[in-house]
């Protein structure tokens, strides 16, 4: 558990680059347990970058992330998700022939024990296991409003229906964190105002500590609690969204003016 | 009335089949038993190198080399130690696991086609390897080993081929049992999650090294098992019988039958036995030429192999009115 007053997320100077590009710059900032946490940026801040080095797509070149206080630079990128960090990808990342159940159910894999040998010879834990899984999967698949395609394949769904299948995917991993990228991208403006929600629900009814990418600026300064803006890979703003709002270099960096 | 689909339709449907096997070797003739054992192991062998290519994606040319290996572990325990040949299929089989995960830990840095070549390497190698003399001690070299056919137990009153088949129908039925368990839950789904998207399959949990060299050796595994009985049902093995083209053997028959489908390796079982007998009753002179047009037809007419055509025949019964 965090002990009060230790951060759930803490970024250090965290930099790294690719060739000759910097594309993160000394970025550190903290997300508290139990807030919503908003990342913005023009395109190339370097706001995917970051989400790529939480969950150890990327290497960084220097600095340090911390959750609950440990350090993660050190482990492996399948042990993630089980420290306690889900995630959603920009462009979608579902396993499109599995039907949205069997989606959600590997989320589960992360929790689960019960080996090759286990399964092979039909033990009576992997049963067990498997029942806990779907029944958690059916929650949470009733809670995104999947439950009438629950066992069509996800290639054949719209847009939306698959963010939210990847939602779903993530949650049942039960992250303690959970990095939403772009989760508003594609959506229509009814979508987003339903997202907007369920990221409150997320965190209010799941006690689930949320971090997003996200350009659509009216859901990000709705939504969070803290804003965190990036600009040519370095931290120009942190605090609270009004705050964010009105900052001169936010502004001058979204208006395209000299920014540097 | 119960949907053919359903998990109802899917147990009369084997139940059928099941029947079907026992009763067959009393109205076939030897021969023709001895060629249904010989399909059932292949059985065997299509759904280890579906559990690789079909579930997890990673294509292998060279599963002869693990059928090979098994069949040789099979003859070497019974020529040269005189074990029983019952006890030597489970030790062709763990010795074949240990095989095929020693060759997937150095194939995770190999993708599609790189793969493809690594392991067709594989198959060429196999057959001049058990050649190679200081292993003619134990191979037989270029003569190969053979092996004495197993009589009935208990006085059983089956002759010779009948019992190698209820025998070799037994093991299928159990290494199908063992799969089924493997791929139903957790594993199965990590499988195919590795297939279709890596980095998301990683992101929720999925140790994709651990996954990829295990699913390597369990394949093998398999296809070990059926090289043991294989060389048990034929009485004999040597090298040039485990070539490059028994490997494409295999990889033709997971297609037609089904990638990612366990019945389907039965079809594409019976295809890669009987269908080279029919192109030869139909042209003695240009058998290969009428093999490649039924090859190219089943490409054309079941893209997905006899499985997907099966199962979406059964859907189109499911939704059918019925009748009056």
């Amino acid at each position: 558990m965090a002990v009060e007053g230790t951060p759930l997320l803490s970024v250090r100077d965290l930099s790294i680059r690719f060739g000759g590009i910097v594309a993160l710059d000394g970025v550190s900032f903290d997300v508290r347990a139990g807030t919503i946490a908003g990342l913005i940026g023009p395109n190339g801040a370097g706001k995917t970058t970051l989400f790529n080095c939480l969950n150890r797509l990327y290497q960084p070149s220097a600095g340090r992330i911390a959750f609950e206080g440990r350090p993660i630079l050190e482990a492996p990128r399948h042990q993630i998700a089980a420290l306690g960090i889900g995630r959603t990808f920009q462009n979608l990342a579902l396993f499109r022939s599995m039907s949205v159940l069997d989606n959600v159910r590997v989320g589960g894999h992360c929790r689960m024990r019960a080996g090759f040998l286990a399964h092979a010879l039909g033990l009576p834990g992997v049963g067990r296991e498997e029942m806990e899984l779907e029944g958690e999967a059916q929650r949470l698949i009733d809670l995104l409003e999947l439950g009438p395609v629950a066992h069509v394949p996800v290639a054949a769904l719209p847009f939306g229906t698959q963010k939210r299948v990847e939602l779903a995917r993530a949650l049942v991993t039960r992250p303690k964190l959970l990095l939403l990228d772009e989760p508003a991208g594609g959506l229509n403006h009814e979508e987003v105002d339903g997202l907007r929600t369920r990221i409150r629900d997320i965190r209010d009814r799941l006690g689930v500590t949320v971090l997003l990418v996200e350009h659509h600026m009216n859901l990000v300064m709705t939504v969070s609690d803290q804003v965190v803006a990036l600009n040519f890979g370095r931290i120009i703003a942190d605090g609270p969204p009004d705050a964010v709002r009105s900052d001169e270099g936010v502004i001058r960096a979204y208006l395209g003016e000299d920014a540097a | 009335m119960a949907r053919l689909l359903g998990p109802d339709g899917r147990r009369v449907g084997l139940a059928l089949l099941l029947l079907a096997a026992c009763v067959l070797p009393f109205l076939l003739s030897s021969y023709r038993t001895f060629q249904l054992t010989s399909a059932l192991t292949y059985a065997i062998a299509l759904v280890g190198l579906n559990i690789l290519t079909g579930w997890n994606g990673q294509i292998s040319l060279g599963h002869g080399a693990f059928y090979a290996i098994g069949a040789y572990v099979a003859a070497i325990l019974m020529d040269r130690f005189g074990v029983p040949y019952w006890a030597t299929i489970p030790v062709a089989g763990f010795v074949c696991l240990g095989a095929g995960y020693l060759f997937g830990l150095p194939a995770l840095r190999l993708e599609g086609l790189y793969l493809a070549l690594a392991t067709f390497a594989l198959a060429l190698a196999t057959p001049q390897l058990l050649k190679w003399k200081h292993l003619e001690e134990w191979t037989g070299g270029v003569q190969g080993i053979v092996i004495l056919k197993p009589d009935a137990p208990f006085g059983l009153p089956l002759d010779q081929d009948q019992w190698l088949y209820f025998f070799t129908l037994a093991i299928t039925v159990l290494m199908f049992w063992l799969a089924r368990n493997l791929l139903a839950g957790r594993i199965g789904r990590a499988l195919v999650a590795i297939r279709e998207q890596p980095t998301a399959a990683e992101a929720m949990g999925v140790d994709i090294a651990f996954y990829k060299s295990m699913t390597f050796g369990v394949s093998a595994m398999f296809t070990g098992v059926a090289g043991a009985l294989g060389a048990i049902v034929i009485q004999f093995v040597a090298p040039d019988s485990f070539t490059l083209f028994l490997s494409i053997t295999l990889l033709v028959g997971i297609v037609v039958g089904g990638l990612a489908s366990l019945s389907g390796a039965i079809w594409g079982a019976l295809f890669i036995q009987f269908i080279p007998n029919v192109a030869d009753h139909i042209s003695k002179a240009a058998p290969w030429a009428i093999y490649g047009l039924f090859l190219i037809a089943c490409m054309y007419l079941m893209p997905t192999g006899v499985a997907g055509l099966l199962r979406a025949a059964a859907a189109r019964l499911d939704r059918a009115p019925p009748g009056p």
